[in-house]
């Protein structure tokens, strides 16, 4: 396992060495969607109307955070189950999609669509999402706030501990880290 | 000579209390599992899986402190009633109380809003309501009020499956295992399992999620459901998926079962699927 800093936006030069089990502590701009969001991404895409944001080379979290109490700049704000955006993947990492933080395994045709298009699929800890709130440091709505949760946000976040789950050459945590550990 | 015991408990008496325990049940870990994570620390044989529970522990001394919630998920607001025959409500209708409960604790205590007005139409009711409450008509003049926060990760990952006799004991051990393995990184592990067996359809599944409500290291009080309970945790923590899926020994905390008598043909189990943070907070009135 090698620890590894990133910052957005991410490249090929910046991911293609990183491998299922690294960690990595990720800096910079990342933008937030949900299912909802991710539907009303894809009707775009559809339309060929312009995005919320321009996909290339970014990073999408998935996560809903927890209203920011006065005086924080969010409130708590872990990972969501990532398979419910897996329906939507692929057409987003051919449009350039660079990285996924989420939780959960992904389907095979995102998988095949992770090594097709160079990205990377990171898990943050579930459940530990007052200490990650802590790492993002700027928030900005910037498209649906009527969905509340589910809005697109623009994030700042500074040093955000990520493990790498699926990387561009087909190597998966959840299929991998199990095996030593594994007596049934 | 009989002495009217009748208990009177005011509306506003129960939405304060309801509104209070939203609050907690999403700020503060219970005791039980904390004592249960750091056990677990010391004996995860994954570095990475022992750094995932340190994390854990070091989360809900941060939300605690801070009063904001363990996970961004502060869940639908399961409810459970049991209400002692001799009580009287008055100020108004007592599910009325109880979500006017809801939606203040969820507003005022910067708790997620995670319940939409229809399945398929999808629009947030902005405020938590409806609660799912669940009600039992008990002896006695007290009123006891648990709220119990759900997430939608671990609840989606729940399964039940009508059985038939022949499947016996070992068939409700292999579904309650598929279960857990199916759910895998996705529930977040550590996990608490929630096991109903028997009743019905419905039964099975209320038998579940009450049995989430029971403590760690709280048995079943019959020994022979207890011994199942420890050897399913055993089995399901050989499965080497760990804390997060990363891999280890740490897939669940505890395994508590609830059965309930069934029909000669039948042998419902429900699975209901827990993160570590479980959350419940009672109040008995």
């Amino acid at each position: 396992m090698n620890i590894y800093e990133l910052s957005t936006p991410l490249t090929d030069e910046k991911i293609e060495h990183l491998r299922a089990g690294d960690k990595t502590i990720l800096s910079g701009v990342i933008y937030t969607a949900r299912d909802a969001a991710h539907q009303k991404i894809i009707n775009l895409l559809n339309e060929g109307k312009n995005l919320p944001f321009n996909l290339q080379d970014q990073v999408i979290y998935y996560v809903g955070p927890s209203p920011a109490k006065p005086g924080r700049t969010i409130g708590s704000a872990g990972p969501t189950t990532s398979s419910r955006m897996d329906p939507y993947t692929p057409a987003l990492l051919a449009e350039g999609l660079k990285g996924m933080i989420g939780k959960g395994a992904r389907s095979e045709e995102v998988c095949q669509a992770i090594q097709k298009y160079k990205a990377v699929y990171f898990a943050a800890i579930g459940g530990a999402a007052a200490l990650m709130s802590k790492c993002i440091t700027k928030v900005e709505v910037i498209a649906y706030p009527e969905l509340g949760p589910e809005a697109i946000y623009k994030l700042e976040v500074t040093n955000l501990p990520l493990i790498v789950i699926n990387d561009i050459k087909g190597n998966d945590l959840y299929q991998q880290g199990r095996l030593p550990y594994q007596k049934i | 000579m009989n002495v009217d015991t009748t208990k009177i408990i005011h509306f506003d008496t129960i939405r304060e209390k309801v509104k209070s325990l939203c609050m907690e049940a999403n700020y503060f870990l219970g005791e039980d599992i904390k004592i249960y994570i750091e056990k677990a620390i010391e004996k995860e044989s994954s570095p990475l899986g022992k750094e995932v529970l340190k994390d854990l522990q070091r989360n809900w001394e941060l939300a605690a402190k801070e009063q904001i919630p363990i996970c961004q998920d502060t869940g639908t607001a399961v409810i459970f009633l049991e209400i002692g025959q001799e009580v009287k409500i008055v100020g108004g209708y007592l599910y009325d109380a109880i979500n006017e409960g809801v939606r203040k604790g969820y507003r005022e205590g910067y708790l997620r809003k995670s319940m939409v007005k229809h399945p398929w139409l999808r629009v947030n009711t902005d405020d938590n309501t409806p609660a799912i409450i669940h009600t039992e008509i008990v002896p006695g003049n007290k009123l006891k009020i648990t709220v119990a926060p759900k997430g939608g990760g671990s609840e989606n990952m729940s399964a039940l499956k009508m059985l038939t006799p022949a499947a016996g004991l070992e068939g409700v051990k292999r579904f309650v295992l598929e279960s857990v393995k199916k759910a895998g990184p996705n529930a977040c592990p550590p996990l608490v399992v929630g096991v109903g067996v028997g009743g019905n359809f419905e039964k099975a599944a209320l038998l579940a999620k009450k049995a989430l409500l029971r403590k760690l290291g709280h048995f079943n009080q019959d020994p022979a459901i207890a011994q199942v309970e420890l050897e399913l945790l055993k089995d399901i923590n050989k499965t080497g998926i760990g804390p997060q899926g990363f891999g280890g020994n740490t897939t669940a905390l505890a395994v508590n079962i609830e059965v309930f008598p069934c029909h000669i043909a039948s042998l419902p189990v429900a699975v209901n699927i827990n993160c570590h943070a479980s959350r419940h907070k009672t109040i008995i009135l």
